[in-house]
């Protein structure tokens, strides 16, 4: 990348909160049902049908905007924004326009150059889209002879988060994401879930001269949905901008779409109309007014959020900055965690077993935390028993196979296994008088000063312990029962 | 001074995917006009004090619960539509 050149990136985010049923209708907001089995007049926008609001939609939604340290409006409206597009069916999306649900706001993220505030500019309330499937060679807009419509999604909530143009660099963008879906998936908000759509991104790119302080002209990466997809399309199209001011040519304003496949971004076909949205208030849908205490209840009932959790984490537990991030990617790892400590686990070396072992077999199966065989008590109790000393960690990782696989405690894998290693000096003392008793002869001898005889009364220790005797404790132990 | 045009109706009408001939062209203009003028009347009423508004009841915080009820099966969903595949709408291809 050329470096006289300064890239600016504004993000617009799209995140499915995570309610049962749509924003206006009761329809369920279940991924993959087969098409057209959750819809309803309201969300086809047959006539005479009329939306109501889902109040959990708004209760996240204020959360999210809390999150983010975003101002609630204390008024707040829905509008219509017009378009005709089939995945629209009725010709307006609901969304907000000039009284949007909160406006400023800033999250932190992990540049690459160190901690940097992003300022948010508004998060607004929307209702989600249908989904085209297009018919015909390439399955591409406009190549194809025919599009089929699926309303399943339509009237899915949705949090519309628009950033200041603050990033300037793709790392910069990416790392926003990443803090972005932390902070939702860590209050609730939503699952974040990107290969189900739940986190959807267009792109605001343009370029200037370095301390140019006019903003060069933009142009708009449309619908993307992988952060890794994101990061890519946003350094091409950075490089093709660049490019083009070089060789002395202008940027066009325009809506641009990212083709994954040939890793290039092409201009979308758009009509310059249809970009006149002639938003107006929707008259079918009542003002929303947030009182001082509404707002209260609701910054009291969010939870700890990422960034102040990760700086925990590493206080308290002393995980190092890597260890605690990777804990912090998801809520549900960090609950994990959090319940593997609270039964007791050491916290440095339940992260271990947690991230290495249990993850490691998640992913290589393909699976989330959520849907792991080992609770995090189980886990802990592992991870005790190895720190205790009742099994080496080398049995400690055969246990563990075997709790991935049947899902049982390791207290009960290892009795009936017979694996646990004997480390009670109790226990030791009594097994060692007790074949001190049964063998007069060479422990007169040793005590004659005869040690070779040492080695016969350890090995008897070991047979009367089926083995499972911890040899450095029978030696030690015995030495003090015959000193 | 009139504020609709024939370039304003013609506008809008592209907007609303509405087809319209000469005549209705500057039939619009003039009722459009006289909507505005109406409009203008409104304008001259003293507001001071009156706060904005949004809507025209006197209704706010209107929602219902996020509970999951039965919506339309798939057959009747699908009824009104002009032509099906896939148990989906089918629409003529789209320009982008
Ligand atoms: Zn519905």
């Amino acid at each position: 990348m050329d470096k006289n050149y300064e890239i600016v990136i504004g993000l617009e985010v799209h995140v499915e909160l995570a309610t049962d049923s749509k924003i206006f209708c009761h329809c369920p907001t279940l991924f993959g049902a087969p098409p057209n089995t959750q819809v309803c007049p309201v969300c086809l926008g047959l006539p005479g049908s009329l939306p109501v609001l889902n109040r959990q939609a708004l209760v996240l939604a204020m959360r999210a905007a809390l999150a983010l340290e975003s101002t609630l409006a204390e008024h707040t409206k829905f509008d219509r924004k017009n378009y005709f597009y089939p995945d629209l069916p009725k010709a307006y999306q609901i969304s907000q326009f000039d009284q949007p649900l909160a406006l400023g706001g800033s999250v932190e993220i992990a540049a690459p150059a160190g901690p940097k505030r992003i300022a948010i500019t508004r998060v607004h309330m929307e209702e989600d889209a249908g989904k085209l499937i297009h018919q015909g060679a390439g399955g591409r807009l406009g190549t194809a002879g025919s599009s089929l419509v699926d309303y399943n999604r339509t009237g899915v909530p949705l949090i519309e988060i628009v950033s200041e143009p603050d990033l300037r660099s793709a790392d910069e963008a990416y790392a926003y994401l990443i803090a972005l879906k932390e902070i939702l998936q860590h209050t609730g908000i939503s699952d974040c879930n990107m290969e189900e759509g739940s986190l959807r991104c267009d792109a605001n790119i343009s370029v200037r001269l370095r301390g140019e302080q006019v903003l060069g002209t933009k142009a708009e990466l449309k619908n993307m949905n992988s952060f890794k997809h994101i990061r890519s399309a946003i350094e091409y199209e950075a490089r093709r901008q660049i490019r083009v001011l070089i060789e002395g040519g202008q940027v066009v304003q325009e809506s641009r779409l990212w083709d994954e496949e040939k890793d290039m971004s092409y201009p979308m076909r758009s009509k310059e109309e249809a970009h006149d949205y002639r938003y107006f208030p929707e008259p079918d849908l009542p003002v929303i007014t947030i009182t001082a205490e509404v707002r209260e209840a609701i910054r009291q009932s969010l939870p700890e959020l990422p960034q102040a959790r990760r700086q925990r984490f590493r206080q308290k537990y002393a995980l190092n900055e890597y260890n605690a991030g990777v804990l912090i990617s998801s809520r549900e790892l960090a609950d994990f965690f959090e319940s593997m400590v609270d039964c007791q686990a050491p916290a440095q070396a339940a992260c271990n077993w947690l991230t290495v072992e249990l993850l490691g077999k998640l992913n290589a199966e393909g699976r989330r935390i959520t849907q792991s065989p080992v609770s995090p008590e189980h886990l802990a109790e592992l991870v005790r028993m190895i720190e205790l000393g009742k099994i080496s960690g080398k049995i400690g990782k055969k246990v563990f196979a075997e709790m991935f696989q049947s899902g049982r405690a390791p207290e009960d894998i290892v009795a009936k296994q017979g694996l646990s290693q004997i480390s009670d000096p109790g226990v030791m003392r009594k097994m060692v008088d007790e074949v001190l008793a049964a063998h007069p002869g060479p422990t007169a001898e040793y005590r004659n000063g005869k040690t070779q005889t040492l080695g016969f009364l350890v090995g008897r220790v070991m047979q009367a312990s089926g083995g499972q005797a911890n040899p450095k404790l029978v030696n030690q132990i015995l030495k003090e029962r015959l000193g | 001074m009139p504020e609709i045009t024939e370039e304003t109706v013609k506008k809008i009408a592209r907007l609303a995917n509405l087809r319209m001939d000469p005549d209705e062209t500057a039939r619009f203009t003039e009722h459009l006009e006289k909507v505005l003028e109406y409009m203008r009347k409104l304008n001259q009423l003293d507001t001071t004090g009156i706060p904005q508004t949004a809507h025209v009841l006197p209704l706010q915080n209107v929602w219902r619960e996020d509970e999951v009820l039965p919506g339309l099966d798939r057959s009747e969903a699908l009824a009104g539509a002009p032509d099906v595949r896939d148990d989906c709408f089918r629409v003529p291809r789209i320009i982008e």
